[in-house]
C-alpha cells in the first residue's frame, strides 16, 4: 500500500462549503457518471464521495483512454515491437497488460519499445534514426487525437507510421445511458474543450441532464449542482460549468484539422465492446501513414496469432469492464491491493493516474467513501 | 493521459512552437491546434495536452467561471482561489 497517500481531510474551502451547502439541500436522489478519468481523480484525491450526501452517487464511467483501449490492439502493439519495428507510445501505455504481457514486459524481454510525452517525439526519432521504423501507437479521446492529425498534417519522415487505437466520448456516453442505471452526466471538460458541448446534446434530448466539469473540486460540485437543479425542474439539457476553458463551439481549429486526417468507424472499448461510430481511423489519403496498412503482412499475421493464443484465456478475474460501466466498485474485485496494484498491475483501471482502481487504491481504499 | 496543465506562453520558438511555463516547468509545446504560434500569445494563458495547445483559457473566461460560482453559491465575495491563477 502506498502509505502517506490517504487525504487527510477533504479541502473545503469556503466557496465548496456554499456548494456543498446547496447540494445538501436538494432531496431529490441522484446516480451521476462521469466519463473522465480526471475527475476520478479529483473526486478520489479530495474524498468529495465522503462528504456528499447519501442521495447522491457518482460512479466512474469508461473515462480514462488506457482502460478501455483494447487487449487485442496492445497484443498487436507488442507484436510490432517484437518484429523489429520502434513502438513508441507513452508512458501508461506501456504498462497495460495485453492478454499475456505489457509493453513493457516486451520491452525487458529485448522488444523495442520507447516512451514519448508527445506524438512530436516520436516523429523526432523517427527523423534522428531512418534506420528505425518507427510505429506510434496512437490512443487517447478527442483532447489527444487533434495532435495527432497535426502532427501528421505535417510532413512526417517515411520511417513513422501510426497505429491507431482512437476513441470518440459522445458515441460512448450515449450507449452506456442506453442501460446503465444512471440519472445524470458529468461530461468531461477536456474532451469538451476540443468538441464542444453541442456532442452532448442530443443525449441531453434523451432525459438527461449533463453537466461539462472543470477538475478543481469546486467545479465538480457546481457540476453536481447544476444537474441537481435540472433535475429538480424537470428539464435535461447541457450545462457548460467550464466556460473558462470551454466553448460550446469547442476548438474550431482543432476540430477541422482532426477531420481532416480521420473519420468515424465503429470502435472495440475494452470490456465493453464494440460500439458503432465512436471510433477515428485514419482517411484514405493518410493509409500510407497507417501501420496497420504499412505492415499488413505482419499485422495480419499478428492478429491471427494474439487471437489464436488469447482465445478462451482468464483474464485473471480482472472485472474492468463492470467498473468502467459502473457496475462495479474496485473493492469488488478479488484482486484489489492484492494481485493488482500500481506497482504490479493486473487490469487497466490500475495503470493510469486517471484509471478508477488505481485512485481507489491511492488514495483511499474506500474510493474516498470515507475518509481516513 | 487526459490530464491537461495549464501555463502561460514565455516566448515564441518557431511558428509552430511556444515556450510555456507550467507551474515553473518550462517546455517547448506545439501550438498548430491554436492556429500557431505568434508573438501575440506571449503572456496568455493555454491548456497543454500531451505537448499540444488544446485550449485557451483567458482572464475574462476565469472570470466567467467565477461569476457562475458567486451565482450559484450566492457569494460576492470569494478571491480567486489559486488554482485559477494558472
Ligand atoms: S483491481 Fe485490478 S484486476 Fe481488479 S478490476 Fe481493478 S484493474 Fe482490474
Amino acid at each position: 500500500m502506498e502509505n502517506g497517500n490517504l487525504p487527510s481531510k477533504p479541502a473545503v474551502p469556503e466557496l465548496e462549503k456554499k456548494l456543498l451547502g446547496r447540494i445538501k439541500g436538494s432531496k431529490k436522489p441522484l446516480r451521476i457518471m462521469h466519463v473522465c478519468g480526471t475527475h476520478e481523480r479529483t473526486i478520489a484525491k479530495y474524498g468529495l464521495r465522503s462528504i456528499l450526501p447519501k442521495n447522491i452517487e457518482v460512479i466512474s464511467g469508461p473515462g480514462c483512454p488506457v482502460c478501455v483501449t483494447p487487449e487485442e490492439d496492445i497484443n498487436i502493439a507488442i507484436a510490432l515491437a517484437k518484429s523489429g519495428a520502434t513502438v513508441v507510445t507513452f508512458g501508461d501505455m506501456m504498462r497495460v497488460p495485453g492478454s499475456a504481457e505489457s509493453l513493457l514486459d516486451a520491452k525487458s524481454e529485448g522488444a523495442n519499445v520507447k516512451m514519448v510525452y508527445s506524438i512530436d517525439d516520436a516523429i523526432a526519432l523517427a527523423e534522428k534514426k531512418p534506420e528505425l521504423e518507427v510505429v506510434f501507437f496512437g490512443i487517447g479521446f478527442e483532447t489527444t487525437v487533434p495532435a495527432n492529425a497535426a502532427a501528421l498534417l505535417r510532413k512526417t519522415p517515411e520511417n513513422f507510421s501510426l497505429l491507431t487505437s482512437q476513441k470518440q466520448t459522445p458515441p460512448a456516453v450515449e450507449f452506456l445511458a442506453r442501460d446503465a442505471d444512471v440519472d445524470a452526466f458529468i461530461a468531461p471538460g477536456h474532451v469538451a474543450t476540443i468538441i464542444g458541448t453541442k456532442p452532448f446534446e442530443s443525449l441531453a434530448e434523451k432525459g438527461f441532464p449533463i453537466a461539462v466539469s472543470g477538475f478543481e473540486p469546486g467545479d465538480i460540485l457546481l457540476g453536481i449542482n447544476l444537474l441537481q437543479m435540472q433535475a429538480e425542474e424537470g428539464i435535461s439539457r447541457v450545462d457548460n460549468g467550464y466556460p473558462r476553458a470551454v466553448k460550446p463551439e469547442g476548438n474550431q481549429i482543432a476540430l477541422k484539422i482532426m477531420n481532416e486526417v480521420f473519420e468515424t468507424s465503429d470502435s472495440e472499448w475494452r470490456g465493453i465492446g464494440k460500439i458503432e461510430n465512436s471510433g477515428l481511423v485514419l482517411r484514405k489519403e493518410f493509409e500510407e501513414k497507417d501501420a496497420a496498412k504499412k505492415y499488413e503482412d505482419l499485422y495480419a499475421s499478428a492478429l491471427e496469432d494474439v487471437r489464436k493464443k488469447t482465445g478462451g484465456k482468464d483474464k485473471k478475474r480482472c472485472i474492468c469492464a463492470a467498473i468502467l460501466t459502473g457496475k462495479a466498485k474496485p473493492s469488488q474485485c478479488p484482486n484489489f491491493g492484492k494481485e493488482c496494484t500500481p506497482k504490479n498491475p493486473a487490469g487497466p483501471c490500475m495503470v493510469s493516474q486517471e484509471g478508477m482502481c488505481y485512485n481507489w487504491f491511492r488514495y483511499s481504499r474506500e474510493g474516498g467513501n470515507r475518509v481516513a | 493521459m487526459c490530464i491537461a496543465i495549464p501555463g502561460k506562453v514565455k516566448s515564441i520558438v518557431n511558428e509552430n512552437t511556444a515556450t510555456i511555463d507550467m507551474g515553473g516547468i518550462c517546455r517547448d509545446v506545439n501550438m498548430d491546434l491554436m492556429g500557431g504560434a505568434n508573438e501575440s500569445q506571449i503572456g496568455r494563458h493555454f491548456l497543454v495536452h500531451v505537448g499540444y495547445a488544446i485550449a485557451e483559457i483567458s482572464e475574462e473566461e476565469s472570470e466567467e467561471t467565477m461569476h457562475l460560482l458567486r451565482q450559484i453559491a450566492g457569494l460576492e465575495e470569494i478571491d480567486t482561489p489559486e488554482s485559477e491563477s494558472i
